[in-house]
């Protein structure tokens, strides 16, 4: 047997010097990626745009009808909530829980794995990238919607920052949330049904369908309790609305308080999910 | 020394699913669901010294990858116990991860749509590699493996033996101290398997890597390892020289003999196999083989002899067969 003497690894860079190297590469790698699809990011956001427009045309209506406002919002304040809303909804967009299972299935996840980094770095990293993309592209749409729709919009400059700050909040609450649900994937491929109750009780209880103060009191009560619209309404109304600078501080001390708690979700239910991870062996 | 591959009594059982076909037994499952228990690696232990490179044989569903799978700490073995270079696989430690790559030739780590060069970077980011080493590294394996032009092109435009070799650069560029190789020459033309083989080779030499290869090729395996280790359903059959396979597993040898006369009846020296021209070649056991060339030259007039073990295609399927019928 021959044996030949081995080599050492190479060195390793300092640990917090590499991380932001890290994150710095993946979104640099996210953007030229997703600017190679701008044009299909772009049909993805008219398509996004839809829903909202809809909302908007349906308030705006309700609000002409009754007046000029309905429980004190108006037309004005609709068309500054969800042309907003576009934004969110877009930094929203994370790598959803369904997508895990599609990660397992074609052994992306087992070379994830011999990795020396968790794959939720590679995720929080990809998809940040990935906005800088989205806020260039929705910028002249915000502006076209503007046009059309005439929105009362006046922040402060603290609300301005705040809001800054709640998309990347919002982005990372909902990221924390979707990766736990996605650890359902290493045990069942039917995980559909539970995905889509998340989504439907997200859509009522986030602010995305109507703005909370329009919701019965006891859908606003239980809202409280939950993540949701600390990833949707808050951002939103930090900017559009009119709050305090406390409600402000506030809002952005639950947001942390939820990424904390869905990261400890997640770090429980990875531990659990990767013991029982199976790659298909031959 | 330290082994950098330690296996003992390593077993994974995985409990799979299985009905009869049919509404009924559909039916039935919803019930009461049965499972069965499948062994694919049933208690098997081998060392692999450093800087050795080892051949990992068996057919389909022998229990190569899982094994492989256990060694990079991607499966939670059963029972028994797996050291890489000092540790435990399963608990994935950074440290560990640092030392080792997986290439599995059927699949695709680089970034699809972007040129390697970006995934390598990426790599880079990943496993903390400092830009001065990092650089030099790069353009070596880039050279070594000839792949200047392919890197600047996306994935999703390079054939499968290209990715193959950009794929390659970018497993190696934190330079691992073990390597596993899971047919990483599948599919690929023979020069474009012979390149990554002397790759291999090189990179073997001169970094001092530890080498676990899986492949279906032969011509891997002989060119690269000198020892290989045969599995089947889940055991080891086999664990020495590539050589010694032979002497266990073949009881035949082959002679090719020219003759001045090729017409010369030669049953009743072995099992002709076939007849070109003057050239014959026989088929006889292995204990007989000094004997019936000493006749073959004594009785006949031989113009040259060639006496050959059986190629070790024929072998490994003979270990299979025995394996098979036992």
């Amino acid at each position: 047997m021959t044996v030949v003497p081995q080599a050492a690894t190479l060195p390793q860079a300092g640990r917090i010097r590499s991380t932001a190297d890290f994150y710095l590469t993946t979104m640099r790698l996210a953007v030229q990626e997703q600017f190679q699809y701008r044009t299909a990011n772009y049909f993805f956001m008219f398509g996004m745009v839809a829903e909202p427009v809809i909302y908007l045309v349906v308030w705006t209506t309700i609000a002409d009808q009754q007046g000029g406002s309905v429980q004190g919002f108006t037309a004005g304040y609709f068309a500054a909530y969800y042309i907003v809303w576009t934004l969110v909804r877009n930094m929203n967009i994370v790598f959803g829980a369904p997508y895990w299972e599609q990660r397992i299935r074609e052994g992306d996840l087992a070379g994830a794995l011999v990795r020396p980094l968790h794959p939720l770095h590679y995720d929080i990293a990809y998809f940040a990238g990935w906005k800088v993309v989205v806020i260039a592209l929705w910028i002249p749409l915000a502006i076209g919607l503007a046009l059309v729709f005439d929105p009362t919009l006046d922040p402060r400059p603290l609300e301005i920052a705040v809001f800054a700050v709640a998309i990347w909040g919002a982005y990372l609450l909902r990221t924390m949330f979707q990766s736990t649900l996605g650890m359902l994937c290493f045990w069942t491929t039917r995980g559909a049904a539970i995905f889509d109750l998340w989504m439907t009780l997200e859509l009522l209880l986030s602010g995305r369908l109507v703005p909370l103060p329009l919701m019965p009191d006891w859908v606003q009560t239980i809202s409280w309790f939950l993540p949701f619209q600390w990833a949707f309404y808050f951002p939103i109304e930090s900017l559009v609305g009119d709050l305090s600078d406390a409600e402000l501080a506030r809002g952005l001390a639950f947001q942390l308080l939820w990424i904390l708690i869905g990261l400890s979700l997640f770090k429980v239910a990875w531990r659990s999910a990767i013991r029982h991870f199976s790659a298909v062996g031959g | 020394m330290e082994h950098a591959v330690h296996i003992s009594g390593l077993e994974k059982i995985f409990m799979v699913p299985e009905r009869e076909a049919g509404l009924v037994a559909a039916t039935k499952s919803l019930v009461r669901r049965q499972s069965r228990e499948v062994r694919a690696v049933d208690g098997i232990s081998f060392d692999i010294a450093p800087g050795e490179v080892v051949g990992f044989l068996g057919p389909n569903g022998a229990g190569k990858t899982t094994t492989l799978k256990m060694l990079s700490g991607l499966l939670y073995p059963t029972g028994g116990e797996a050291r890489i270079l000092g540790h435990a696989p399963s608990k994935r430690e950074k440290a560990f991860l640092r030392r080792i790559t997986l290439v599995m030739g059927n699949r695709n780590q680089l970034q699809w749509d972007l040129p390697a060069l970006d995934s390598y970077e990426l790599n880079r980011a990943i496993y903390r590699i400092p830009r001065a080493d990092f650089t030099p590294m790069r353009d070596d394996l880039i050279e070594l493996l000839d792949v200047g032009d392919l890197v600047r092109k996306p994935v999703r435009q390079l054939s499968l033996g290209e990715r193959m070799k950009v794929e390659i650069v970018g497993a190696l560029l934190h330079r691992p101290q073990v390597l596993f190789l899971d047919e990483p020459t599948i599919g690929l033309d023979v020069t474009m398997q012979k390149r990554i083989r002397s790759f291999v080779a090189t990179y073997n030499e001169r970094h001092g890597a530890t080498v676990l290869l899986t492949s279906h090729y032969m011509a891997d395996v002989q060119a690269l390892c000198k020892r290989v280790v045969v599995i089947h359903h889940g055991r080891i059959l086999f664990d020495g020289p590539l050589t010694g396979l032979a002497d266990q597993f073949a009881a035949y040898k082959t002679i090719g003999v020219a003759l001045a006369d090729g017409h010369v009846d030669l049953d009743r020296y072995g099992e002709v196999l076939h007849r070109d021209g003057d050239w014959v070649t026989l088929r006889v056991p292995k204990a007989e083989t000094s004997q019936v060339t000493a006749r073959l030259l004594s009785e006949q007039s031989v113009l040259d002899l060639r006496i050959e073990d059986t190629p070790i295609e024929d072998v490994i399927e003979l270990v299979f067969a025995q394996a098979r019928s036992e």
